[in-house]
């Protein structure tokens, strides 16, 4: 009866408010139990009282010493996790034998929470940001490292022997060859690490910390502060869904 | 002798060393000349080290034993001024257009800037692909993409081509119109080609000479002489001489080829059948 292409719209735009209909009614619910059910407030604050505390944390630019720690933190983890994790990865795809041996092992050490050694973390390097930054740099390191392994070391094997039989020197094999085959599996491993990165610090900030969103978070919780954590959480929802949005993009630009 | 461009003197490899499962005696004892400005196919059973003899010609595999020599210098690595290649698998960097292509050929093997998308555009301009000069290889037909990869070994202008299957993974009419066509840009160019392929008619329509390999170990076999001039016409495929040359070099492939096809059934015995991967991989 109806057209494909109408019905394909159809489908788009029928999911699109579904998804808003459950948003909108998961508000509601909230603000229904928050103001006439028999919630207490100390464990939901009403979602009126939340918006004003996201507007008043907004304007008055409070946030600003805990995001710059954080964001400091997260920079300079994903930084380190950068260079040695491309580094690394690209000097073991180099020889069969040193993927045959590294490989499994990083991808072993991935698969395990490294997050369980936070205490240990915080006793070398203090509850200050050293602590979060090496945590953070740690976990990155290898959905970097091992991308950049498996970018580097499945370049088909032709179009290197193409590119030597017609006499490319190292540096061009390099630049012409291995990286463009190998760019869009280390960027993808590049965004992963940052998607961790940015969990990883949050996370070790809510445990043990001076200062950063995180410890903002649960300090207000401590304080029995519902309606302003409620509102500082949202906050730190959309930072960090503006920065993957922000480094996807970046990845799709690379890509080309 | 002066007059070979390509000296092959008691070439032998193996792949892997003796003992290994892997070991594999690709070439034994081989010696062959090509002569300048011929054509010469190698044909032979699967895993009887033609594509190894190739890659020793061109530099790419150092042989375990023996020596090679093109226009007098020996070999011992890539010679980017002397040969160029072409490979059976689509050998075109997929993150560049067709024109990027030829260019960076030319690029590697060393051409002044200036000079380089002249002659790429004259090389695509060749092969009959001018208008795709901005297309990227994904969006080429098979026949196509081996037509840019003819066109940026043309660009390098070397002497001699070395050809690795390069209609094998094609459809049959296309390798056909593909052969016309590569018999055509010969006769002009007098460039001396190496070519290695599966196919007898391929063979025949295209070659001066003809060596048949003998199975593993490989080596040499006979030489067979075809005698038609270039640039040939799809006429010369129906004529009894085509088929007199097409059924003698099947007779000496035959009795070859079932050696070959015991050999490997018996590796695949000894070692499973994911071991028995060396006969393909002893050809690459």
């Amino acid at each position: 009866m109806t057209a494909g292409r109408a019905k394909g719209w159809n489908d788009r735009t029928l999911s699109r408010l579904v998804q808003l209909g459950f948003a909108v009614v998961l508000l509601l619910a909230w603000y229904l139990a928050a103001t006439w059910g028999q919630v207490s407030h100390l464990l939901l604050p009403n979602p009126v009282e939340v918006w004003h505390q996201f507007i008043g944390i907004l304007a008055s630019g409070e946030f600003l010493p805990d995001l710059r720690v954080t964001l400091t933190e997260l920079a300079v983890a994903f930084a380190i996790s950068t260079s040695l994790g491309i580094s690394t990865g690209y000097f073991v795809s180099r020889s069969p034998y040193a993927i045959k041996v590294f490989e499994p092992l990083f991808a072993g050490i991935f698969s395990i929470p490294i997050i369980l050694f936070l205490p240990l973390y915080v006793l070398f390097f203090g509850l200050g940001p050293a602590s979060k930054i090496a945590l953070g740099a740690t976990i990155s390191f290898f959905p970097i490292v091992l991308n950049t392994i498996a970018g580097f070391g499945n370049v088909d094997r032709v179009l290197t022997t193409a590119a030597r039989s017609m006499g490319a020197s190292n540096l061009q094999m390099f630049r012409h060859v291995l990286l463009p085959a190998a760019l869009p599996v280390v960027l993808a491993g590049l965004r992963m690490g940052f998607t961790v990165a940015l969990l990883s610090i949050i996370g070790s900030e809510t445990i043990a910390s001076l200062a950063g969103l995180g410890h903002r978070i649960v300090n207000l919780a401590e304080n029995m502060d519902m309606a302003r954590m409620f509102a500082y959480i949202a906050f730190v929802v959309a930072i960090a869904a503006f920065l993957n949005a922000a480094v996807s993009a970046l990845e799709a630009r690379g890509r080309r | 002798m002066s007059a070979a461009a390509i000296q092959v003197r008691d070439v032998s490899h193996q792949f892997g060393e003796e003992g290994e499962t892997r070991h594999v005696q690709a070439l034994q004892d081989t010696s062959l000349d090509v002569a300048k400005g011929e054509l010469l196919c190698l044909i032979g059973p699967s895993g009887c080290g033609k594509s190894t003899l190739l890659n020793v010609m061109g530099g790419l595999i150092a042989p375990s034993t023996g020596t090679t020599t093109v226009s007098g210098k020996p070999v011992r690595g890539p010679m980017p001024h002397d040969i160029s290649f072409i490979f059976q698998e689509n050998a075109l960097f997929p993150w560049n257009t067709v024109l990027e292509n030829v260019v960076l050929g030319m690029t590697f093997q060393g051409v002044p800037r200036s000079e380089r998308e002249d002659r790429a555009r004259r090389a695509l301009e060749a092969v009959g692909l001018a208008e795709f000069a901005q297309h990227y290889p994904g969006q080429l037909s098979g026949g196509m993409r081996q037509r840019a990869a003819l066109a940026r070994a043309l660009s390098l202008e070397t002497d001699i081509l070395l050809m690795d299957e390069p209609f094998g993974a094609l459809d049959e009419q296309t390798r056909m119109v593909l052969g016309e066509d590569l018999s055509v840009l010969l006769s002009q160019s007098r460039k001396t080609i190496v070519f290695v392929t599966h196919s007898l008619g391929e063979a025949v329509f295209l070659a001066d000479r003809v060596a048949v390999f003998s199975a593993r170990p490989g080596t040499i076999k006979q030489i067979i002489e075809v005698n038609e001039p270039h640039p040939r016409k799809p006429e010369f495929m129906t004529s009894p001489k085509f088929h007199r040359l097409r059924d003698q070099l099947y007779g000496l492939l035959h009795d070859e080829i079932r050696k070959a096809m015991t050999e490997s059934s018996q590796a695949r015995r000894r070692y499973g059948d994911k071991d028995a991967a060396p006969a393909a991989e002893g050809d690459a």
